[in-house]
């Protein structure tokens, strides 16, 4: 028995059990006493609410799964017979779109707050890389989830993002057969769509697995991105940052609550009530809004191949944005020029994604390429030149220093004000 | 020292009223948990409950107007074979006159036709031994030798009310619920 860890559960049945698997123990320590930085704002609430809503989905989904048919002929009308038969089908259906939407307001916040506040910089560059990975395979699960409807805009959709891939030199047409199961968007594309879409999700909740324990070593960030150096810089987080979460999670449904019960079509486009038809193309093909920046950036460039290539660049540039930015200061608090073009960077990202609901005539073609142009530019000429250039403010001692001095008590003995804090 | 206080999160009553205000608001806290837990899990839960195109489904009229005399039909009813016969005088006179006491399943046939409407029979189909459908609706078919159905598996036989009067079986023939819409049809379920 030499191995075995000595547990602290007081109940003997369950002291068996942690002993032999220390989930409680691990519970404990992981959510329960972790020393977690005092100051955190709302905006860390996000990642619990990602969390929260990846479980709302697949719960939904599993429920729907028990009633769509995934076949060309059946899909839509197995759609219809939820929303209209099925006990709560409507709800779950609704829940099930709407918290998509929901969901990737929650991811995109998540990240601009890793942006702003420099979470992605050392040491945690892997923990932003997992990051970018799950914000990926949601991409593709939406994809898929948006198709298994058979909608207009669901197959036209389907036609339009796997002939993308019809760009790449050689090879191209044969890996869109390989997609497609075929030479058209069809009843193989649908059903290997619908085991994917069934899959992905749970190979997300591996990726977040691993995205919180790269969290847990290193530990959080926080809103003055300086690091924690002594535990009164931290509170455990049970129960402060678990009530608080729970104060997050109750304002979020309520606002999704609002849209599936009040606008559960606000985010829907009408083209998806009309049944798929192979023969005639909708006036305007566009995705939901959650991937129109990216529609934006792909139709900004003019050659085919081009555009691909700039769409999957959007992305492969957040992989490397821990190395692109050179400031030595984390949080934007800190960093009153960055400061201004993170706001510009958030401007050109709504801009683009209403550039992904026109057409590309007119305006939108110049709104498009300045978008696409101010967004690369950011990260790859603005982030690593202004570290350099830059004058941040001073930083404080530490987290709970401004907290403590205010209340009285001496000031740690030898501990000058340092301008800036080597990361 | 104030500041370890403050950072542990901890006070030192016990008891008292901050202990007791802690104590309900964790209990409304809980409840309220509990509520929305129980508002979200309901919904998930009764989506696998039948839906309302199979309930509407769950109930079927037939017409016995084209069903003479001596002869049944099959029907299909919640995926069941529901058997229907229009008995003749005779047989509902056999059925009648038979002892309650020499019955497997002891039931009186007038507990298991509607008053009014003696001559139609309404059964289940699946023998009760282990679940073979009877043969006897068709004109061609063997009877038995109580004149109702014969189940060709392992022998059991049924009398013109469906009860089981010889074999392995142990039950009559279920009843299903049904009612009389008009003189000339039912309404099953």
């Amino acid at each position: 028995m030499a191995g075995l860890h000595k547990s602290d559960v007081k109940n003997p049945v369950l002291n068996w059990i942690d002993t032999r698997l220390p989930l409680i123990t691990m519970v404990q320590k992981e959510y329960g006493v972790f020393p977690t930085p005092r100051n955190f704002n709302y905006f860390w609430a996000f990642g619990a609410l990602a969390m929260v809503q990846l479980m709302v989905m697949i719960a939904t989904g599993i429920f729907l799964a028990m009633n769509y048919t995934p076949h060309v002929a059946m899909a839509f009308d197995s759609v219809e017979r939820i929303m209209r038969d099925v006990n709560f089908g409507w709800l779950l259906r609704y829940a099930h779109s709407n918290g998509a939407s929901m969901f990737f307001l929650i991811v995109y916040i998540h990240i601009f707050r890793g942006l702003y506040y420099g979470s992605y910089k050392a040491p945690r560059e892997l923990l932003w890389i997992l990051g970018v990975v799950i914000m990926l395979l949601m991409m593709a699960t939406a994809f898929m989830g948006y198709v298994l409807p058979w909608g207009q805009m669901s197959y036209w959709g389907a036609t339009v993002i796997t002939n993308l891939f019809s760009a790449i030199p050689l090879v191209g047409s044969d890996i869109v057969t390989l997609l497609l199961g075929g030479f058209s968007v069809d009843n193989p594309t649908l059903n290997r769509f619908f085991s994917l879409h069934y899959l992905l999700p749970f190979v997300i909740i591996g990726v977040v697995f691993l995205h919180v324990v790269a969290l847990h070593i290193t530990g959080s960030n926080n809103p003055l991105g300086i690091d924690v150096k002594t535990p009164q810089d931290t509170l455990p987080f049970h129960p402060y940052y678990t009530v608080k979460d729970s104060v997050g999670i109750c304002a979020f449904f309520v606002v999704y609550a609002c849209f599936v019960f009040f606008a559960p079509d606000f985010f829907g486009n009408a083209d998806n009530w009309i049944p798929a038809n192979p023969l005639q193309t909708p006036a305007e093909i566009v995705p939901e809004w959650y991937l129109l920046p990216f529609y934006a950036i792909l139709r900004a460039v003019p050659s085919k191949l081009g555009g691909v290539l700039m769409m999957f660049g959007a992305i492969a540039v957040l992989f490397v944005v821990p190395w692109l930015d050179t400031s030595p200061v984390r949080s934007a608090k800190f960093r009153p020029l960055y400061r201004w073009f993170f706001l510009l960077h958030i401007i050109a990202c709504i801009v683009l994604g209403m550039v992904g609901a026109h057409k590309p005539e007119g305006i939108w073609v110049l709104l498009g390429r300045l978008g696409t142009a101010y967004y690369f530019l950011h990260f790859l000429v603005i982030m690593p030149l202004l570290g350099k250039l830059e004058r941040p403010l001073p930083l404080p001692e530490s987290i709970s220093v401004p907290v403590i001095r205010r209340g009285g008590g001496p000031l740690p003995t030898g501990a000058a004000a340092k301008p800036m804090e080597k990361v | 020292m104030s500041a370890t206080a403050e950072a542990t999160g901890h006070s030192h009553n016990g008891h008292g009223p901050d202990a007791s205000k802690r104590d309900f608001l964790k209990l409304v806290a809980g409840a309220g948990a509990a509520i929305g837990v129980g508002a979200i899990a309901w919904p998930l839960i009764d989506s696998m409950n039948p839906s309302s195109d199979v309930l509407a489904a769950g109930s079927i009229e037939v017409d016995l107007a084209p069903v003479p005399e001596g002869q049944g039909i099959t029907v299909i009813w919640r995926g069941k074979p529901t058997f229907i016969r229009h008995r003749t005088a005779k047989e509902i006179e056999a059925a009648k006159a038979v002892k309650l006491s020499e019955l497997t399943d002891p039931q009186a046939d007038s507990d298991r036709v509607k008053p009014g409407h003696e001559q139609w029979i309404i059964v289940s189909g699946i023998c009760t031994h282990l679940g073979c459908i009877p043969v006897g609706n068709k004109p061609a078919d063997a009877r038995g030798d109580f004149g109702g159905w014969f189940c060709p598996c392992h022998g059991s036989q049924y009398d013109t009310s469906g009860r089981v009067r010889h074999g392995p079986a142990p039950a009559n023939l279920a009843i299903y619920p049904y009612t009389f819409v008009s003189d000339t049809k039912i309404k099953i379920g």
